[in-house]
């Protein structure tokens, strides 16, 4: 487990994590969600020893890493720009953690071979990392990481360089790799859909500071904060509430806490259809429907409708409070 | 199309001419002028005691200048373009102070410092140690003209490359050395052999500075170049030729063997 208490971390002015506590549970596979500059990078780099905190503490599998130095943490950390020993063959950086530990020679061999085989690279030993695709080296930026059996896999933005396409199947292969594994994984990333799809827990970040901790689905349905109702998919807010545009019904007649609303667009998405209304007060808001309910109700564009929010009422959310005031102004 | 060829042959004869002019034919001049009287000649005034005396003096100076020099390059390399300390601004401009003044101001603060009416030489003389007039003053001056050759060349590689990959050898365990040995060298060495080249180049050539130090002791304290003047000052303008000829010739050797270590590069990276 990795548990970290009471960081904070300034760089000149700049606070780049407030009082930060989580803990990521054994064999997880947990992601560090938040905006750029929300601190989840440089908190991933504390934990990993990279950067060292002003306050608080860092304990990994029970043992205290503070003032440790990364070379004795027993992680494996994997650079957003693969960081590839560019001189070095795919085997010589895959063998690197095994050497600088002066293993024998045909434990490193079996290691390396078994490795480059778990992540689809068995034919490439002798190739430079210049030769390889940019999936091909963050695969092998990750069999070198795991080459000296860390206790915790630290992930830094891993697919954020990497193309659409590459970037999914890559989750998809992450995510396998994870079962086998069962490495304890923290990951950052500020892609909600991937963190949504890989990780079993998942703590949001804002502005320096932890917004939640909780399961995919727990923050997806009872994002304690606004913001991470915002971040976590679409959002619409309807009189004084934050709404999930699914989580909105039409009908032609008004209903108990029904709000009046005219068309102004119908959006034809195959299965799913987007109405966008505008609401009494001139507030635009977004629905989505199905298409099956769409034709029921043969909604088109300037048609009054009422809508009403289906949600169950305790995700109902206030209408933002106010931001708290970054301690970086008040200092 | 055809315009485009035409400008790419005018800007190669514009370039070559150039070339031709600046360097080629004056060099290529001094080898002819060497040569115009036999090999045996040139072979004579080249072996007299003074100028191998001089060529072993020029090689000596080198061998501890620039050695020196890629030492302290590379670690105020590695400071500049990864430390963040107090005074690192300065440091940098200061590096290139022996760029910006002249080699016989160099010289003359030389002779300052250390010689005999200077601020260390009363000590040193006590102590029994000549700096000006004398070799160690020559070597002095040399390491003071070649520094910023490999600090120049290293600090934008190391700068290019970034810290990631000597933070990602941290995180699989290696130590600083283990880090800079395996990582940062070989990145950087391409860098630092270029430096080596032109340093040796400039410790090879050094006039200026030398000539104020070194008081032109012939067999004692003559570099080539100080040889070189002298021949032409007393009108041996065939010895001079020679002399410069065998300079013109190490500085060709080590050009050659900077491209003969290149193209390992190529096959490297490829």
């Amino acid at each position: 487990m990795i548990s970290v208490t009471g960081v904070t971390k300034r760089f000149g002015d700049y606070t780049a994590l407030d009082d930060v506590s989580i803990e990521v549970p054994d064999g997880s596979l947990t992601a560090l969600l938040g905006p750029s500059g929300s601190g989840k990078s440089t908190l991933l780099r504390i934990i990993g020893g990279l950067e060292s905190p002003d306050a608080g503490r860092v304990v990994i599998h029970g043992e205290d890493q503070t003032s440790v130095a990364p070379q004795r943490r027993g992680i494996g950390f994997v650079f957003q720009h693969y960081a590839a020993f560019k001189h070095m063959t795919v085997r010589d950086n895959v063998a690197f953690g095994l050497t600088v530990r002066k293993r024998p020679k045909a434990e490193v061999a079996a290691k390396v071979d078994e490795l480059l085989e778990i992540v689809g690279l068995a034919g490439y030993q002798k190739r430079y990392p210049s030769q390889l695709s940019g999936g091909q080296r963050q695969r092998m930026a990750l069999a070198r990481a795991l080459a000296v059996e860390p206790k915790v896999l630290l992930l830094d933005e891993p697919f954020g360089a990497l193309d659409a396409k590459v970037r999914a199947d890559l989750r998809e292969w992450l995510r396998k790799l994870h079962e086998e594994v069962h490495v304890t994984t923290l990951l950052v990333t500020h892609d909600q859909e991937e963190a949504m799809s890989i990780a079993d827990q998942i703590t949001v970040m804002d502005n320096s500071r932890i917004e939640q901790t909780g399961s995919p689905r727990e923050l997806y349905d009872r994002p304690e904060t606004p913001f991470v109702m915002r971040f976590l998919g679409p959002v619409t807010q309807l009189g004084e509430a934050l709404v999930r545009p699914h989580d909105i019904a039409l009908s032609l007649d008004a209903r108990p806490g029904s709000h009046e609303a005219q068309v102004a667009r119908v959006v034809h998405l195959g299965f799913e259809v987007r109405a966008e209304l505008v609401l009494g007060d001139g507030e635009e808001i977004a629905v989505q429907l199905t298409r099956g309910e769409a034709d029921e109700l043969e909604i088109a564009v300037g048609d009054i409708v009422h809508v009403r929010s289906t949600a169950h009422p305790q995700i109902l959310r206030a209408v933002e409070a106010p931001e708290p005031e970054p301690d970086v102004l008040s200092a | 199309m055809t315009v485009d060829r035409r400008w790419q042959i005018s800007l190669r004869i514009v370039a070559l001419g150039y070339l031709a002019l600046l360097l080629l034919v004056p060099v290529g001049l001094i080898f002819f002028r060497t040569f115009e009287h036999g090999v045996a000649s040139v072979w004579e005034s080249i072996t007299t005691p003074a100028a191998i005396h001089a060529f072993w003096l020029t090689i000596e100076v080198t061998a501890i200048a620039v050695p020196l020099n890629t030492l302290f390059g590379i670690v105020m390399a590695i400071a500049l373009a990864r430390g963040n300390w107090r005074g690192k601004g300065l440091v940098n401009a200061l590096i290139d102070l022996p760029f910006a003044v002249s080699p016989i101001v160099i010289g003359l603060s030389l002779i300052l410092v250390y010689g005999v009416n200077g601020w260390f030489g009363g000590a040193l003389s006590d102590a029994g140690i000549q700096v000006i007039f004398s070799v160690p003053g020559i070597v002095l001056a040399t390491i003071f003209v070649s520094l910023p050759f490999v600090v120049r060349e290293v600090t934008p590689v190391l700068k290019e490359i970034g810290d990631e990959q000597e933070q990602a050898a941290a995180t699989l365990g290696a130590g600083g050395w283990t880090t800079f040995r395996r990582i940062t060298l070989p990145a950087i060495r391409w860098g630092v052999a270029y430096g080596v080249v032109l340093s040796v180049a400039r410790c090879i050539g050094e006039f200026g500075a030398v000539s104020v130090v070194s008081g032109k002791i012939s067999g004692q304290t003559e570099t080539l170049t100080l040889l070189v003047e002298k021949r032409f000052a007393n009108f041996d303008l065939a010895g001079a030729y020679a002399a410069s000829a065998l300079l013109a010739l190490i500085a060709l050797g080590t050009l050659l063997a900077m491209t003969m270590i290149k193209p390992r590069r190529e096959e490297g990276d490829a």
